[in-house]
């Protein structure tokens, strides 16, 4: 586990508290800011009509198609920005967007 | 050992880059500095440095090519003049806010146009709010030597900011002069190695360098890269001062010439300061109370200290070799009327244009401006600013 | 000699009067002299007019303007006599040195109204006939130094031998064809 050693430096933090140069001290911290809340429209995904093609995963923008024992799982909308590629790339008429 | 030598300007700074031996060398060539990556990549090809030199497609990415290399955690300079340097312009402000220590040689050359590639201080002056730090030299020597200072001064962890040491093209840089090296082994004790706190390298302890900075926290940045300014002078000071131990050449933030009693005097910077000293002499001789100050250090701005070594002078000339075409003279004028007016020093200064474009400056032109000050200390009034050296009707 | 030997060099783009000013500094600082050695840049072009000047003291030299009232003037290119006003602010007591094949006369003749002190060197037929080509730099060189008095005719040759040796190292007939021409053109150098 990389640890965080942003703590406690955030948008009310007097300048003192900065890093230098503003560096973040931290690894793999982008899954803390949660981007779904941008969305306008959401992905649906069809389990019965889903091959497991796993074509839409290495589009997806966002990371938000989690895969597991390679099969996709259904979305992660913490930070699905609802941009519809996923729907665009689908063989298979799979992932609705609404 | 100390070893006396005769050099030009790029071969003293190319020398000092050898010593040094940083571990990238990132350069695109430009008249009048295109001799120092020039003389450095024979060092390299002769097995005398180390350095990974990486030759790019411009200054854009030569200075780009520094600041990764410096975020990877490594020491990484440059070298560029004119044309060049302004190509590098957004990239500065990125490596000063970054707070990457990257040092360059700036040779400086005036920007077009009308098209030119002689000398004066429109390159590195252009770009004096950019956040670097800016040391500027009299003769090679001063190049060699706040070369040596550079790293230990951009590098000091109350600092963190790039830093350009400037010298005057051509008249310096292509010139042969005296010069006294010191030994590789001083200058690599004196020196020092580089370990940063934080570098992109480490596994075990990933960091993000030059993040997006919102509005939330942009001017907090910016304060942090303004107090890393501020703290730079007494850094600057105490290196010079531990530089002068081990060299017996002492520096400070500008250099005071015969200003003890002096009542007239003038300040500028860079090569001309030399010629300036022999005017002074010539005039000391004559009887008149002539001084002359030569500022080193641009960037921080020395304000405090500057205007308590002006204090006291009937007239003073301030002299700048580039115009910021504010209609109210150049950027030492203004930094200097501010210092005085924030110190609350009054003393009756004309700020002088001098020296574009390689226009010659000779001691009759300081003999003249010294006649001038003469004037305005028996209570002439005193111009603004103007030219001189300039075809007048 | 006097304190400050000012010297200003005439030549054309490509010639080298830029490295005879380099090399002269090189001499003089090899005996222990303050030197400078600095053309006076334009844009760059193989042909053109170009000047270079030498500022040589026993004294710190701290001044960077060009130089307007030259001790000495080397005229490298005797094409340029007229085209160029070499004359200019060269000082009462100074002295001219002219790379010529032509006679004393003759050179006299192209300085119409000058009164003042004249050299003349054949420069080319002294490396031709030395170096086996026209490299004019050497001779010149050795004749500035005498003309000006800047070295003793000794330390000057013992100096030049040894810069030669290191510069020569692998070729030992260049190093002997470059010391004859120093001093056939020590010899050579005629007031006009």
């Amino acid at each position: 586990m990389i640890e965080n050693r942003m703590e406690g430096i955030n948008e009310k933090s007097p300048w003192q508290d900065m890093t230098v140069g503003g560096v973040v001290l931290a690894g793999g911290n982008s899954v803390e800011f949660l981007t779904g809340d941008w969305r306008t429209q959401t992905p649906v995904w069809h389990p019965e009509k889903c091959k497991q093609c796993l074509m839409c995963f290495p589009y997806c923008p966002d990371s938000s198609i989690p895969v597991q024992d390679r099969k996709r799982l259904d979305f992660d909308l913490d930070h699905c920005k609802g941009c519809g590629i996923c729907a665009a790339v689908c063989p298979f008429d799979a992932i609705e967007i609404r | 050992m100390s070893k006396k030598d005769r050099l030009s300007g790029n071969e003293a700074v190319a020398n000092a880059i050898r010593q040094i031996d940083p571990d990238v060398i990132a350069a695109f060539p430009i008249t009048p500095s295109t001799e120092i990556p020039q003389y450095v990549s024979s060092f390299k090809a002769q097995g005398k440095l180390t350095s990974e030199f990486i030759t790019v497609e411009s200054e854009h990415s030569s200075i780009s090519a520094a600041a990764g290399a410096e975020a990877a955690g490594v020491r990484a300079m440059t070298a560029t003049s004119s044309a060049g340097f302004a190509l590098m312009h957004e990239m500065l402000y990125v490596v000063s806010s970054d707070r990457l220590p990257v040092v360059m040689a700036v040779v400086n050359r005036a920007l077009s146009g009308p098209i030119n590639i002689n000398n004066d201080h429109s390159d590195s002056m252009g770009s004096r709010d950019a956040g670097w730090i800016q040391l500027y030299s009299e003769n090679a020597q001063e190049a060699y030597d706040n070369m040596l200072m550079a790293h230990r001064i951009a590098e000091h962890p109350d600092v963190m900011l790039p830093l350009m040491v400037c010298q005057d093209g051509f008249i310096t840089s292509h010139g042969v002069e005296n010069i006294v090296l010191e030994d590789d082994e001083t200058v690599k004790g004196f020196v020092g190695e580089y370990r940063p706190d934080e570098h992109l390298l480490d596994p075990e302890r990933p960091i993000g360098v030059g993040p997006y900075g919102v509005s939330p926290y942009y001017m907090e940045m910016k304060r942090g890269q303004t107090e890393a300014m501020c703290r730079a002078e007494a850094v600057i000071e105490e290196v010079s001062r531990e530089f002068g131990e081990l060299t017996g050449r002492e520096y400070g933030l500008f250099e005071e010439y015969r200003m003890d009693d002096a009542e007239l005097g003038v300040l500028c910077i860079g090569s001309s300061a030399g010629t300036g000293k022999d005017a002074v002499d010539m005039l000391r001789a004559r009887g008149v109370k002539a001084g002359l100050v030569k500022l080193r250090v641009f960037r921080p701005f020395p304000a405090a200290k500057l205007a308590s070594a002006l204090k006291g002078l009937k007239a003073l000339a301030i002299m700048d070799k580039t115009d910021s075409f504010s209609a109210q003279g150049g950027p030492l004028g203004a930094e200097v009327r501010s210092a005085l007016y924030q110190t609350g020093v009054i003393v009756p200064a004309v700020n002088y244009v001098y020296g574009l474009g390689g226009r010659d400056v000779r001691v009759e032109t300081f003999e003249e401006i010294f006649a001038e000050l003469e004037k305005i200390a028996d209570g002439a009034p005193a111009e603004a600013f103007r030219y001189i050296g300039v075809r007048e009707r | 000699m006097k304190d400050t030997l000012e010297i200003r060099w005439h030549g054309r783009g490509g010639q080298g009067a830029k490295t005879a000013a380099l090399l002269l500094a090189d001499v003089a600082f090899s005996d222990g002299f303050y030197v400078q050695g600095f053309p006076e840049y334009g844009p760059e072009r193989m042909g053109a007019p170009i000047t270079a000047y030498n500022r040589l003291s026993r004294n710190v030299l701290r001044s960077h303007s060009n130089i307007y009232y030259p001790d000495v003037v080397v005229v490298v290119d005797e094409s340029l006599i007229g085209p160029v006003d070499v004359t200019a602010g060269l000082k009462e007591d100074g002295v001219i040195i002219v790379n010529s094949e032509h006679s004393p006369e003759e050179v006299r003749a192209e300085f119409a109204g000058y009164e003042g002190a004249l050299y003349i060197i054949d420069a080319k037929a002294v490396s031709e006939r030395n170096i086996g080509k026209n490299m004019p730099n050497t001779p010149l060189l050795s004749s500035v130094v005498k003309v000006t008095g800047l070295l003793s005719k000794e330390s000057f040759f013992a100096n030049m031998e040894g810069s030669f040796f290191h510069k020569f190292a692998a070729k030992p007939e260049v190093l002997e064809g470059n010391m004859s021409a120093l001093k056939e053109a020590w010899e050579e150098v005629a007031e006009a």
